[in-house]
């Protein structure tokens, strides 16, 4: 790929890019949220035209306008969850809308499974081809994935964060898998956050940062820390020169929590919320941050541990008796898990306070509309209309919208996760003041974030989450930057 | 790593004909007496059923394709009348090419609604439901349209090939040609796909408007077909036949084992669904219950049969 620009409404993702992948390599692609890559690679795959540039396969120019045209060009993608039909069987799926047929036109499905058969062991991939998708684990569906595009004969195989949801051991099997690829010529384009993974499997590396190709090296011949300073860049933003504010943890913590176990992903966690505090839970994609959040709140079931409230112990079993203990969720999936998309900004924030703007079960309008105007002007929600259906709103806004909602439940424990993704830089930074301005009137909040600067921003502590649990507990003012703390989350020794 | 450790055993799948089984086993020792297993009776279970499980079969196929379709029901009447009056005016082929001509109709507006408009097939289908029997009935006046034409009511319904209804061979035909289309064919698959993983099914290139409008198409076509099964049997065309036949159909093709979300289906499951609902029509009939109390326990029996066979 050379020289490729892509703008959305006037913004430029890609300035010039060059980005190329040599047969039988694994190449990591490495870069921020938001840095380009998945653009780069959503180019590649026909999803975005880009604005100029060109693609070569083989040395050969190619023009790629949609997935089949990407297909037919010997490039394949490994999809976390899209592709697969659950209720098909693995052999199904692998010949999905290709099937091979009898001679009187029905579909043979012996034929199939033998051929899927063999391709899977030509790549060492061992699964019943006869099992349903679904009565496969998330590693072997990935297998089937990567087995369906090699099938589809794939040159070039493009690897979004295919670890984020595998155990360790999967891991190893994913990377065997791989091996076998490249040794039988096939390219992998691998993007990962994880340090140590892209050491273990990849040749070279092609770091992105801010839409600019900042640098591409053999991985032999670059540091761990070199790879972080170019993903990270010197950054000297307002938002990292944050100190950590005096906390008293003299007195009894707002929220206790010890030995938690939830579900395989949580595993003995314990740690202490104190008033007023802003706690960070720093990690990799999967590493279990998210699923803290989940298991306090009562949406896992907790296999142990206990919970305190200000001293007294609490049974928190579904995510009311969570809202009833004064602790609120704002999830990371705004769209699906955290608004009603198609109704007004008002009817969002009410949804959560129902009792305190009724009498007798019936809405009290005049309640509601002060309420919902109060909540605009408190958030800076714009544009400040509490008819405007949430849909219509910026990202940054809808996010606004969800924290307003659960801030007017008066919680005194605030969890947040990822608050802002798919938010843009200028909102951005208003929610991180909103989250300093909640702290400061005494609200305790834990938040979640895979931005680290934002991490560094706001918080009074973090605590480094690996394998679903907790490796680190750092005071804000024992970590020196970004780079720093990067390297903590990979779990490289500073 | 063989097979055993990744498909777990499902016996949601062999549900129903466990049930099926045990309702046989159940009126068999307690309706012995009221001749329950004579040949005649189970004969007439065959016959009472037919043209459920033939609407059942294409209904199985719009279910998996997550789809649903509620005008089955106006449509058969619809059908029974357009081929009574078109019998009396112009003779049986005509009648039987006009009667397939409103289920192509029906079908294809169904499915242009629900695959370019957008519009939900529950909504779509209601309302089409209401336009085809009010048009039924206006068309006739509410009043039965008899048919006189031997060869037309021998054919459909009321003949015998041997000692077998001609019902029960258009019953099996649908379950035949169903069972290939779903297992064996490429559009099975693809309808499999589509009501499974939508944007999957798009990503593997698979049209799946067009999977949709087909699936509407087909069921709508059948169940014209079961209208003329009814004219054929009850050798009248008459704007009531198939009233409520629909949700018989769907109970037939849930009870079956097919997942009301699609992505999944089994016509010879759907086949023992049929047989079930008509098995339990025939059992409280011969115990002698009224009406009410049938209608009472049949409901039950269904919405039990569905509540152990769910997913948990």
């Amino acid at each position: 790929m050379q020289n490729i620009n892509k703008s959305f409404f006037g913004t430029r993702v890609l300035k010039d890019v060059n980005f190329s992948v040599r047969p039988g390599e694994v190449h990591a692609l490495a870069g921020e949220n938001g840095a380009g890559k998945s653009t780069l690679m959503k180019i590649l795959q026909g999803v975005y035209t880009m604005d100029s540039g060109s693609i070569k396969v083989a040395g050969e120019s190619v023009e790629i306008h949609s997935f089949q045209d990407a297909q037919r060009h010997g490039i394949g993608m490994v999809f976390q969850e899209f592709s697969l039909i659950p209720e098909l069987t693995v052999a199904q799926n692998i010949f999905l809308n290709r099937e091979p047929k009898n001679k009187i036109g029905f579909i043979a499905d012996r034929d199939s499974a033998r051929r899927a058969s063999a391709v899977l062991q030509s790549v060492g991939i061992e699964i019943d081809v006869t099992a349903k998708v679904s009565s496969l684990s998330r590693a072997y569906q990935q297998l089937t994935e990567i087995a369906k595009a090699i099938a589809a004969d794939a040159k070039i195989l493009i690897l979004d964060e295919p670890t984020a949801s595998l155990a360790k051991h999967e891991v190893d099997a994913l990377f065997k898998v791989l091996k076998q690829l490249t040794a039988s010529g096939v390219s992998i384009i691998y993007i990962s956050h994880r340090m140590d993974e892209i050491y273990q499997i990849c040749d070279r590396i092609t770091v992105l940062r801010d839409g600019n190709l900042v640098a591409v090296e053999t991985l032999a011949d670059i540091t761990p820390q070199e790879v972080i300073a170019h993903i990270t860049g010197r950054k000297d933003v307002e938002m990292l020169t944050h100190d950590g504010r005096q906390i008293d943890r003299s007195s009894t913590p707002t929220l206790k929590v010890t030995h938690l176990s939830a579900g395989g992903r949580v595993k003995d966690v314990s740690f202490d919320l104190y008033q007023g505090e802003i706690l960070g839970l720093a990690g990799l994609m999967g590493s279990g941050r998210t699923e803290i959040l989940r298991a306090v709140f009562g949406l896992d079931k907790k296999s142990s541990g206990t919970l305190e409230l200000k001293g007294a112990e609490i049974s928190i079993k579904n995510p009311r008796d969570a809202k009833g203990s004064g602790l609120a969720l704002i999830p990371e999936d705004r769209r699906r898990q955290g608004l009603v998309m198609e109704h007004s900004v008002s009817a969002n924030i009410l949804a959560a306070n129902l009792d305190k703007l009724s009498h007798l079960n019936f809405l009290n309008f005049t309640k509601i509309d002060e309420f919902s105007q109060t909540a605009i002007t408190d958030f800076e929600i714009r544009p400040p209309e509490a008819d405007r259906q949430v849909k219509l709103l910026s990202g940054g806004n809808q996010q606004k919208v969800v924290i307003a909602k659960w801030v007017a439940t008066n919680p005194t424990i605030i969890l947040m996760d990822e608050p802002t993704v798919g938010v843009d830089i200028g909102t951005k930074v208003e929610i991180m003041k909103l989250v300093r301005s909640l702290a400061a009137k005494g609200n305790s909040i834990i938040l979640v974030s895979s931005e680290l600067p934002e991490l560094l921003g706001v918080c009074d502590r973090i605590l480094i989450i690996n394998d679903g649990e907790i490796r680190e507990s750092l005071m804000r003012h024992e970590i020196r930057d970004e780079d720093h703390l990067q390297l903590m989350v990979q779990g490289i020794n500073a | 790593m063989k097979t055993k450790l990744f498909t777990r055993f499902d016996w949601r799948a062999s549900f129903i004909y466990w049930m099926f089984a045990l309702i046989f086993l159940f009126f068999a020792v307690l309706l012995h007496a009221d001749g329950f297993l004579g040949p005649n009776n189970l004969l007439n279970i065959f016959r009472q059923t037919a043209t459920i499980s033939v609407m059942a079969v294409a209904m199985t196929l719009v279910i998996a394709c997550a789809e649903i379709d509620l005008s089955i029901g106006g449509v058969a009447g619809l059908s029974s009348v357009v081929v009574a009056i078109t019998i009396r005016d112009h003779g049986a082929v005509a009648g039987v090419l006009a009667g397939i001509g409103v289920g192509l109709l029906v079908g294809a507006a169904n499915g242009l609604l629900v695959s370019r408009i957008g519009i939900p097939s529950f909504l779509v289908t209601l309302g089409m439901q209401g336009v085809a029997v009010g048009t039924a009935a206006l068309i006739t006046n509410y009043a039965p349209i008899p048919i006189l034409n031997d060869g037309f009511n021998r054919i459909f319904g009321s003949g015998s090939i041997g000692k077998f209804p001609s019902v029960i061979f258009w019953s099996f035909s649908a379950v035949l040609i169903g069972w290939i289309t779903l297992t064996r064919t490429t559009l099975g698959r693809r309808i499999l796909a589509t009501g499974g993983n939508r944007d999957a099914a798009e990503f593997n290139g698979i049209d799946t408007k067009r999977i949709k409008f087909t699936v509407l198409l087909i069921s709508s076509t059948v169940a014209a077909i079961a209208g003329m099964i009814y004219a054929g049997r009850l050798q009248t065309g008459r704007y009531e036949w198939g009233t409520g036949d629909e949700l018989s159909a769907i109970a037939a093709v849930i009870l079956g084992g097919t997942s009301l979300f699609g992505g999944g289906g089994t016509i010879i499951g759907t086949l023992f669904g049929a047989l079930l609902v008509g098995l339990i029509n025939n059992g409280l009939i011969l115990a002698g219950l009224p009406v009410s109390e049938q209608q009472i326990i049949r409901g039950l029996i269904i919405i039990l049969a569905v509540a152990l066979a769910k997913k948990k």
